[in-house]
């Protein structure tokens, strides 16, 4: 059977990872390509390389970046922050990443995932969605409103007929993020994590909140979700993949457990 | 030098990029001269059956690809290149190249998996391999590996004879099939880690009897 994937996300900005807590206060923690060898060394299923950089004139450093990740490790990687367009996601596919993530200019331009899938399949394309929990009300029935640019604007968009409707236009995988959850290290968002990925058929990471590898489990069965993102809570050596895993697969769940 | 066949069907750079860090030449080239002078061909592919195997016919690489099997040269197939290679496919209903008996089907619809949880498709992430026979290109590969898979199609050889892997998802299905000089996988080997990479190394060093 399939297994449950560990994904580690690295916020990069200019060429160097950062971790944000609630999207503020970014620091630097270190070299991208180093990080991504180490993390693929010690049993990252997966890795995922959010651009944050501001300035559109240092947007091409990110290339680089993908570019050399692409020739040290040998696991899928995905690239998301600053795709808008069929073009971008044409550099960051070349350069050697396996899937594209977009976020805010999908909601923007909805077509962007069916022109996507169609140019380079599904399987690459992956939607983020960040998520804040508003209360439901009737252009919210699920009570989860799509937020963009970082958490600062409310689209009027629910979240769960998003995702569905982002499925039919062809996302091969949603990548789920609480706003709400995300830089507390208390735990994912296990009803917003359930609630999606029961009414859609394509895989959903969930992201935003792990702090310890009970909050893994939890997501990971009771959330039911495909995959976890973690990103503090390895970045800061406070758990390695390898003790994640095995806490994973002592309590049932089927992990990759030999790289 | 290794011929990367390149008939639009996908990203090749992470086949060559794998193959490079072996430290193996390659070439990525839908060109069928430097293919039949090739020493050794990989035939990947991500996409629909139906438009590469017009993309074949169109750049002629269907007949260049059966002559050099016909010459006994090795042949790594990945994937999509991995379907072809046989009679049929379920996807778009298309006639392949029939290099090895057997059809390519879709993952029915309404597979579970034993907790009774609904099973996604397509086929995506890391599962194991039960080795069924032994084969150059497995040595030091072990018994439940796990590999990189992405497909909502999978082949079943005529014979089974042509299995030397399986892997279950609802279903159990054949992840690794060969006859002759050509050995193909249905995960992507190149996106597999150390086992992958393990088993490139030794498709790059396989002589065919």
């Amino acid at each position: 059977m399939l297994s449950k994937r560990i994904i580690i996300c690295l916020d990069v900005r200019e060429g160097k990872t950062t971790k944000g807590i609630k999207f503020k206060d970014n620091i630097d923690i270190g070299d991208p390509v180093e990080m991504a060898r180490i993390y693929y060394e010690n049993g990252a299923d997966e890795i995922v390389f959010y651009d944050i950089t501001a300035s559109s004139d240092k947007r091409d450093i990110i290339i680089d970046v993908v570019r050399k990740v692409a020739e040290t490790i040998f696991i899928p990687f995905s690239v998301g922050g600053g795709i808008r367009s069929i073009e971008d996601m044409r550099r960051v596919l070349l350069a050697g990443a396996e899937k594209v993530s977009i976020n805010s200019a999908a909601i923007l331009n909805p077509q962007l995932i069916a022109d996507g899938a169609r140019a380079f399949g599904s399987q690459c394309i992956v939607l983020g969605m960040d998520v804040k929990y508003v209360g439901e009300r009737s252009e919210i029935p699920s009570g989860y409103e799509m937020v963009i640019n970082g958490g600062r604007r409310y689209t009027g968009i629910d979240a769960l007929k998003w995702a569905i409707e982002a499925q039919s236009l062809g996302a091969g995988e949603i990548c789920l993020n609480s706003i709400d959850a995300d830089g507390t290290n208390e735990g994912y968002e296990i009803s917003l994590t359930s609630l999606i990925s029961s009414h859609v058929s394509i895989p959903v990471i969930a992201s935003g909140g792990a702090g310890k590898p009970g909050h893994l489990l939890d997501v990971l069965t009771r959330g039911r979700a495909d995959a976890a993102l973690v990103a503090s809570m390895v970045h800061y050596g406070t758990y390695s993949i390898p003790e994640i895993k095995a806490f994973l697969h002592d309590n049932g769940v089927k992990v990759r457990s030999s790289w | 030098m290794i011929a990367i066949i390149d008939y639009e069907a996908g990203n090749l750079t992470s086949v060559a990029r794998a193959i490079t860090y072996l430290g193996y030449s390659n070439v990525i080239t839908g060109d069928t001269k430097e293919i039949l002078s090739a020493k050794r061909i990989v035939f990947p592919g991500v996409g629909a059956a139906g438009s590469a195997m017009k993309s074949l016919r169109h750049l002629c690489i269907d007949k260049a690809l059966k002559m050099v099997f016909n010459q006994g040269k090795p042949i790594l197939g990945i994937c999509l290149g991995t379907q072809i290679i046989f009679d049929f496919s379920e996807e778009n209903r298309t006639k392949c190249l029939g290099i090895i008996p057997g059809t390519v089907k879709a993952f029915p619809d309404g597979l579970s998996d034993s907790d009774q949880q609904k099973l996604k498709i397509p086929h995506m992430g890391w599962n194991r391999l039960r080795l069924k026979q032994q084969h150059p290109v497995l040595a030091n590969i072990e018994e439940d590996s796990e590999f990189y898979f992405v497909h909502g199609y999978y082949p079943e050889p005529a014979d089974e004879g042509h299995i030397f892997a399986n892997t279950t998802y609802g279903i159990s299905f054949s992840s690794v099939v060969g006859y002759r000089n050509i050995i193909a996988t249905q995960f992507h080997l190149e996106k597999s880690g150390a086992p992958g990479l393990n088993l490139l190394d030794n498709f790059c060093r396989w002589i065919p009897c």
